[in-house]
């Protein structure tokens, strides 16, 4: 039942260069527009089963890439540090790699599913332990960005398209294509010269990285991690609303010629009503299910932001975990960027029938 | 680049319309090699007259082309010994002067000239990476939508799965277990960025398979590769090339990115790299923009161009998509 719906969402999803905002022409599936009321707990059992099949299919491809490593990953952790034998056979029983490897697969599996990915090589520490710590800092700095990013893409988005042509819409749409093509860490770099480190004229008017100066209680902490939440927050934002804005911007295009547009502006309705109830509803729905696809984008825009800033969080995390590099960690947060993502469009998946107003009415 | 796609499409047409009563051959009928060659240079020149109008297209191609001659030129102008570190021209981190317009890096390099020979290295990462990605994409796309059944079920949910994942994550993970050079860079872009492409290829493929010639080919005999390759693949040729072009630009920031955590082959100068060589000798806290500027605004640059040039081909080839005018 997947497989019907599936192709939409993911046609929608082809469109993830901000060229092809359009090309996917994201039309909402049959099946999710058509639906029965009784068969949304059906919907639901198919989607969740599909996100277990991706879940899985995750942990199987974390398993064997960090397999590929041409030589002993033993060699590979220890670097040019001379070991001896011994400590070479102490470390592969350690990390369980004197196992064949079908019996490492089922071991690692097991492990995976009760909540153990393994132990740290840098921090001599659980890997979930690791995580757990850093994904509450992610989380803030990347929630707030979404939240941004999605509200600033989706209003400039879908004025360009209402008056498309005008010179709004191209400064908005030259600009939105101009900072996607941006690398993200560059302009955190350069933001970080103008305004934390200063140029002449302007003092340093943000710190230069890291979430909290430490001491403050309180309310004054909460200042503190706003303050350094700053420019961490206006690089995501500024590196991602661009494809929020194409997105939105060609889907309320799609809905321009519609019949209903023309009869609600014959109703005698204003402009900015015929916009704002009638267009914006409709092109809003295959919008919600591209912002989400897109995340994948996201996670790595938030990688190398937060390795700029030296946010703790996740991406800060990945970076030194790939600077040893630690593979435990760096399998760890694989498994974890890629089941955020997964989870989250599973949750899209969820709700967009429950946002289709065509759908159990 | 694009010509040659809408060539080929025009060619299976144009071989056709030889056949068929409808032909429009005007005066002398002509042979059907030189009828089918006059087609494509009307096709052609129809292309270039409608992407002409697209006023960022243009810019973008010309940008490109001018950042292709000076990459090409390099040698030339720059000469190779600029990556030297032994004997450099100048002093450790000097600012822009007449002698070095942009400076100098921590070991007294020119920086322009790093930066020229550095365009080498992201255009020809980005390139053959999109390349790579492309291939990949419209081989499963052709197959999964001329194959139907459990062969284009399995592919494209695999497709489906690649497309959720966070392609940056799996390159930078591919780049970190595989060792330590351009071809691993890319490989692990080629790798994961080409699902979006087998997408719209599948469904171009669909739509093309559904037409009556395609019934008439295997009427006549045709088998599985002369409909696939003589039939399917001139008509999502354009599409391809359009995809390409996008590609090469999200192909040119993942190479930078690489390069910047440190992925990329130590060996040579590109200019992520470079950005990865400010970065550490802090020209971040030291203030020294002439260090991380000039490399930045050239990623920006060409990624740009090349969207540029992308969304006015993709608005040539499907007017209804109303994007970049």
């Amino acid at each position: 039942m997947s497989s019907v719906s599936r192709p939409t969402t993911a046609e929608a999803g082809a469109a993830n260069g901000p060229g092809s905002a359009g090309a996917g022409r994201p039309s909402p599936s049959p099946r999710a527009r058509g639906l029965p009321v009784g068969a949304y707990p059906r919907y639901v059992a198919g989607r969740l089963a599909g996100a277990a099949v991706s879940l899985l299919a995750v942990l199987v491809t974390s398993f064997f890439l960090f397999r590929m490593i041409p030589g002993d990953p033993v060699k590979f952790m220890t670097g040019r540090r001379p070991v001896s034998a011994e400590q070479i056979a102490v470390y592969r029983r350690e990390f369980g790699l004197d196992l064949p490897l079908w019996q490492q697969f089922t071991d690692y599996c097991g492990k995976a599913l009760t909540g153990d990915l393994g132990t740290s090589y840098q921090f001599r520490a659980p890997v979930v332990d690791k995580i757990t710590e850093a994904l509450p800092n992610t989380l803030l700095l990347t929630g707030t960005a979404f939240v941004l990013y999605t509200a600033l893409g989706v209003f400039l988005g879908t004025r360009s398209a209402w008056r498309h042509g005008g010179l709004g819409d191209r400064l908005h749409t030259g600009l939105a294509l101009t900072l996607y093509s941006i690398p993200s860490f560059w302009l955190g770099l350069l933001l970080i010269i103008v305004l934390s480190v200063g140029v002449d004229p302007i003092p340093g008017l943000f710190p230069t990285g890291g979430m909290e100066s430490g001491r403050e209680e309180g309310f004054a902490h909460v200042v503190d991690v706003a303050h350094h939440l700053v420019l961490p927050v206006v690089t995501l934002v500024a590196v991602e609303y661009g494809q929020t804005l194409l997105v939105s911007r060609s889907a309320l295009l799609d809905e321009m010629g519609g019949d209903y547009l023309t009869t609600a502006r014959a109703k005698g309705l204003r402009d900015d009503l015929v916009r704002r109830r009638h267009a914006v509803p409709n092109a809003l729905l295959p919008t919600v299910t591209l912002i989400f696809v897109n995340l994948g984008r996201t996670v790595a825009g938030v990688i190398l932001v937060e390795t700029v800033f030296s946010w703790p969080g996740l991406g800060g995390l990945f970076y030194q975990a790939l600077s040893v590099p630690d593979l435990p960690l760096v399998q760890g947060l694989f498994f974890v960027f890629a089941a955020a993502v997964i989870l989250m469009n599973t949750l899209a998946d969820l709700l967009y029938p429950l946002f289709d107003p065509r759908v159990g009415r | 680049m694009t010509a040659e796609a809408t060539e080929g499409s025009e060619s299976t047409t144009g071989a056709e319309g030889t056949e068929s009563p409808e032909s429009p051959a005007k005066g002398a009928a002509p042979g059907p090699r030189a009828l089918a060659r006059q087609r494509r240079r009307a096709t052609v020149a129809r292309f270039w007259n409608e992407y002409r109008r697209h006023r960022a297209g243009v810019f973008g191609l010309a940008a490109l082309s001018l950042f292709v001659l000076v990459a090409l030129s390099a040698p030339l102008t720059v000469g190779s010994d600029v990556e030297s570190v032994t004997n450099a021209p100048g002093q450790p981190l000097e600012s822009p002067s007449g002698r070095f317009l942009l400076g100098t890096d921590q070991f007294g390099r020119d920086l322009l000239g790093l930066l020229i020979w550095g365009s080498r290295v992201s255009l020809l990462v980005g390139l053959l990476a999109a390349a790579l990605s492309v291939t990949i994409g419209a081989l499963i796309g052709i197959t999964a939508g001329h194959f139907r059944g459990w062969y284009a079920t399995v592919m494209m949910r695999i497709t489906d799965w690649f497309l959720v994942m966070p392609t940056l994550v799996l390159a930078i993970v591919l780049a970190t277990v595989l060792s330590r050079s351009l071809g691993t860079i890319v490989l692990a872009i080629g790798v994961t960025t080409w699902p979006t492409t087998a997408r719209l290829v599948r469904a171009q493929t669909l739509a093309v398979e559904s037409r009556p010639y395609i019934e008439r080919a295997k009427a006549l005999g045709g088998g599985h590769w002369h409909i696939m390759s003589r039939h399917v693949l001139p008509n999502v040729m354009p599409l391809v090339l359009a995809q390409t072009t996008l590609i090469i630009s999200s192909a040119i920031l993942a190479e930078a990115t690489l390069a910047f955590l440190g992925l990329g082959d130590p060996a040579v100068v590109s200019w992520g790299g470079l950005l990865q060589d400010a970065r550490e000798a802090g020209s971040v806290s030291s203030g020294d923009w002439w260090y991380l500027v000039p490399p930045g605004v050239g990623i920006a640059l060409v990624a740009l161009a090349f969207t540029l040039c992308g969304r006015a081909v993709e608005a040539v080839l499907n007017p209804r998509l109303g994007v970049s005018r």
